[in-house]
């Protein structure tokens, strides 16, 4: 398949890849740290958005600003900026999502000297209708400020164009998603990761041709492709950034179907309505779509979700995956589990500090619980 | 910390005793409320209470339970508890005790009363939201979500206006729950009382800028419980004046709260609860008093918001602009001017792992407090209740190394 690399490429070093696209285009770079960042205002400023998920890499200066209890993205994301590696971005915004990314914000506005630094201080509750009126008003207050800073008019027709162009990213990814539930083996997992990851990396138009492009060709494979007989796994958690899960979870005999990640089927979920005055159609994706535990629609809609999830696509058995330190997830896991287990599926808890455990154990492990998983019955 | 005082036998009122009386009679009182058709609203401990003191509904802080719980040193136990349901050991130990807590039958005072309804303000943190969504499953109880966004750095006419729509929201809320209208004529009363109740904490506070200090942190930490749970009655106004006039009369006999009071310490974020009465001994060894804290200050700290005539037209700001709910740089400010209010020589950061969005940001009001003031700073790395990461004798010696850059520094001897 003609994209895989690309995606790849991009996704092996985002930083690069920005800078890159600005040598080429000109495009101012902007950097967000959290899928609820309305990437749609970013791009009607013809600024290019790039999630940042953090280094592994040589974490040493962001240890004199967070102490040991604070989880690997926030810190990664934070050495970035310190260590000057992510010198390329003209600025970057914070949208309100947990205490940790809270800190992030005012770390990062304290201390980085290069490009500038919004909040977009979105609401945590969703489901009144005041929220929903805060909700649009920051984000009106986004677009003015970001105008602002790059010195951009940001025009309703601008916004139509960059919520369509989102929109059909979105529908491509969930193609593919849906595609490789039916036929895991149309696409090994890490591309999948790749293909997700790289659309919050790459320049959103290009890629809207490229996904389209991609889909295509798996339609095309799909076409008398035979059921596959591994078991079936639903991935969830917070993010994921550890692409070498998803092949240890194919070497052990399992197949990812699904995930519940920020930076995975989450990014994707949801369409706006461009039919109706575009920033009330941004906030009202984000007002709906499957719900951050960071934040708060209701009691138990995030454990509903994942039930139906694991329903929808035959699911045999869900793999937790918790970053470390990430409290939100963590105050959510027992109850989720509770919700499984009453379902009689199996749940598996993996917590990832910044790296897997070494050598085969994880994958000892995978191979342990995908051995009491039952079969999808044909 | 009584321990550490000196002799006074001429003490005609013991606050302490006093205290104690009074939130005996408040949790009996709790404990009983279905027995007085009362309802009980469970709340973090910087929700605004006014409404529900308006509206006659018993306040119960879990927090404060979660402070008795590390005091009592039920901590590791309940902890652990929590960990055997499936919450991680990273998670803030105050709300591991109080979920583990509401399915025994134990804990200090026999467990909290049941709560009626629950009510989650999230201008401490995102922590109050999960905790409050896992005691609105287990209790079945309504939850009233009051969401106070985070001033970074401006708050804006956006916020002012979410957050006042919420107030009645929440009213509402409180009068479907009760089946009671709101006397707003009694709202306004309450309001008042709030604001003094406040004031006063604050001058009980301010005694401490005498020197000798009257009292410490430390008492401060146990003074508190008042203006958390009972913010709104004449109850604690009561309380806090004769408080402030005993802090005041020992300021006129020159009655320190330590032996021998050479050195003053700013104490930053929540107590080391199971370890109070270690902590003060340590300080009161080397001649140093804990003058003051970011912590005991943060329920009067928003004061200059509040409009004492208009107590829920201005609750928005006051309630939204609290210490915790600011940026980083906000609170090194803060730091910076009770430093010279209160003439510290040193600061004490607890690095709090319950606490993230207390603690993340310490090492750069470390930075800040010693580029601006030049005084030292010492980190003890601990946890509010759960004892097992503390470590006494790494903290002892991190205490003698301190206050000998202080001594240093001061030019002692």
């Amino acid at each position: 398949m003609k994209h895989l690399e690309e995606y790849r490429r991009a996704l092996a070093d985002p930083l690069a890849y920005a800078r890159n696209l600005k040598q080429e285009t000109g495009k101012a770079v902007i950097g967000y740290t959290c899928s609820y960042a309305p990437e749609e205002v970013i791009m009607a400023a013809g600024a290019h958005p790039l999630r940042l998920f953090g280094t592994k890499k040589q974490i040493h200066l962001s240890d004199s600003h967070l102490q040991s209890y604070c989880c690997s993205v926030v810190r990664g994301i934070l050495e970035e900026g310190l260590s000057r590696r992510a010198d390329v971005l003209d600025g970057v915004i914070f949208p309100h999502t947990c205490d940790s990314m809270q800190r992030l914000s005012d770390m990062w506005r304290m201390n980085i000297p290069f490009g500038f630094h919004l909040d977009v201080t979105l609401p945590v509750k969703l489901d009144t209708e005041s929220a929903k009126e805060y909700m649009i008003d920051v984000l009106k207050k986004f677009r003015d400020d970001i105008s602002r800073k790059l010195n951009v008019e940001i025009s309703d027709d601008a916004l139509q164009k960059a919520v369509s162009t989102t929109n059909a990213i979105r529908q491509s990814i969930r193609t593919i998603y849906d595609l490789r539930s039916q036929y895991p083996h149309l696409l090994p997992g890490d591309d999948l990761y790749n293909i997700v990851r790289a659309s919050m990396i790459m320049d959103r138009d290009q890629l809207a041709g490229m996904l389209a492009e991609t889909v295509a060709e798996l339609r095309e494979l799909a076409i008398g492709a035979g059921p596959a007989t591994e078991k079936r796994v639903l991935l969830a958690g917070g993010m994921c950034n550890q692409p070498d899960v998803y092949a240890l979870i194919e070497r052990a005999g399992g197949e990812i179907v699904w995930d519940d990640f920020c930076t995975g089927a989450r990014y994707f979920d949801g369409q706006i309505d461009a039919g109706t005055d575009p920033m009330t159609g941004i906030a009202e994706r984000l007002l709906k779509r499957v719900v951050c535990p960071a934040k708060h629609i209701d009691l138990d809609g995030r454990a509903r979700h994942i039930l139906q999830l694991a329903k929808d696509k035959k699911a045999a058995g869900v793999i937790f995956l918790l970053l470390k330190f990430c409290d939100p997830h963590a105050f959510d896991y027992p109850y989720l589990k509770e919700y499984l287990d009453e379902a009689g599926i199996p749940l598996m808890l993996v917590e990832i500090d910044d790296t897997l455990p070494a050598g085969g154990q994880m994958q000892t492990r995978f191979e342990a619980f995908l051995e009491m998983l039952e079969k999808e019955k044909p | 910390m009584t321990d550490i005082k000196q002799e006074n036998e001429n003490i005609p009122v013991n606050y302490e005793k006093l205290m104690r009386e009074i939130m005996t009679i408040y949790y009996i009182d709790a404990k009983t409320a279905r027995q007085n058709n009362k309802k009980v609203a469970w709340i973090t401990s910087g929700g605004p209470v006014e409404p529900l003191i308006a509206m006659d509904i018993i306040p119960v802080y879990p927090e404060n339970y979660g402070a008795m719980i590390g005091a009592s040193k039920m901590g590791v136990d309940l902890c652990k508890k929590a960990e055997e349901m499936g919450y991680s050991s990273d998670l803030c130990s105050y709300a591991r005790g109080d979920i583990s807590c509401a399915t025994v039958n134990g804990g200090p005072i026999g467990g909290l009363p049941k709560p009626d309804m629950l009510v989650c303000c999230n201008n401490i943190c995102g922590t109050v939201l999960k905790w409050y969504e896992i005691q609105a499953r287990y209790f079945k109880v309504p939850l009233f979500i009051f969401d106070t966004p985070i001033v970074h750095t401006e708050f804006t006419p956006e916020m002012k206006n979410y957050v006042q729509r919420q107030m009645i929201e929440y009213v509402q809320f409180l009068e479907n729950a009760t089946g009671r209208k709101m006397d707003w004529d009694r709202m306004k009363d309450v309001g008042k009382l709030s604001v003094e109740g406040q004031q006063l904490w604050q001058e009980v506070l301010d005694t401490t800028i005498s020197r000798p200090s009257p009292m410490t942190a430390f008492d401060a930490f146990f003074f508190l419980a008042l203006i958390v749970t009972l913010r709104g009655t004449s109850q604690t106004i009561d309380f806090y004046r004769g408080l402030r006039d005993e802090m005041r009369r020992r300021v006129s006999v020159g009655q320190g709260a330590i032996p021998h009071e050479r050195y003053r310490l700013l104490w930053d974020n929540l107590p080391i609860w199971y370890r109070l009465k270690w902590l003060s001994k340590e300080f009161a060894k080397h001649d140093a008093c804990l003058v003051a804290d970011t912590y005991t200050s943060a329920w009067c700290g928003s004061l200059k918001y509040v409009d004492e005539n208009d107590f829920i037209g201005s609750a928005a700001e006051s309630y939204t602009r609290i210490y915790l709910n600011i940026g980083v740089d906000k609170m090194a400010e803060i730091v910076l001017s009770m430093i010279d209010k209160y003439g510290a020589d040193g600061i004490v950061l607890h690095s709090n792992r319950s606490c993230k969005p207390y603690s993340f940001g310490q090492y750069d009001i470390q930075k800040i407090v010693e580029r601006e003031r030049g005084i030292p700073s010492l980190i003890i790395e601990a946890d509010m209740c759960d004892e097992r990461s503390f470590s006494e004798a790494q903290t002892q010696t991190r205490i003698d190394a301190f206050m000998e850059m202080i001594r240093t520094a001061k030019g002692g001897s």
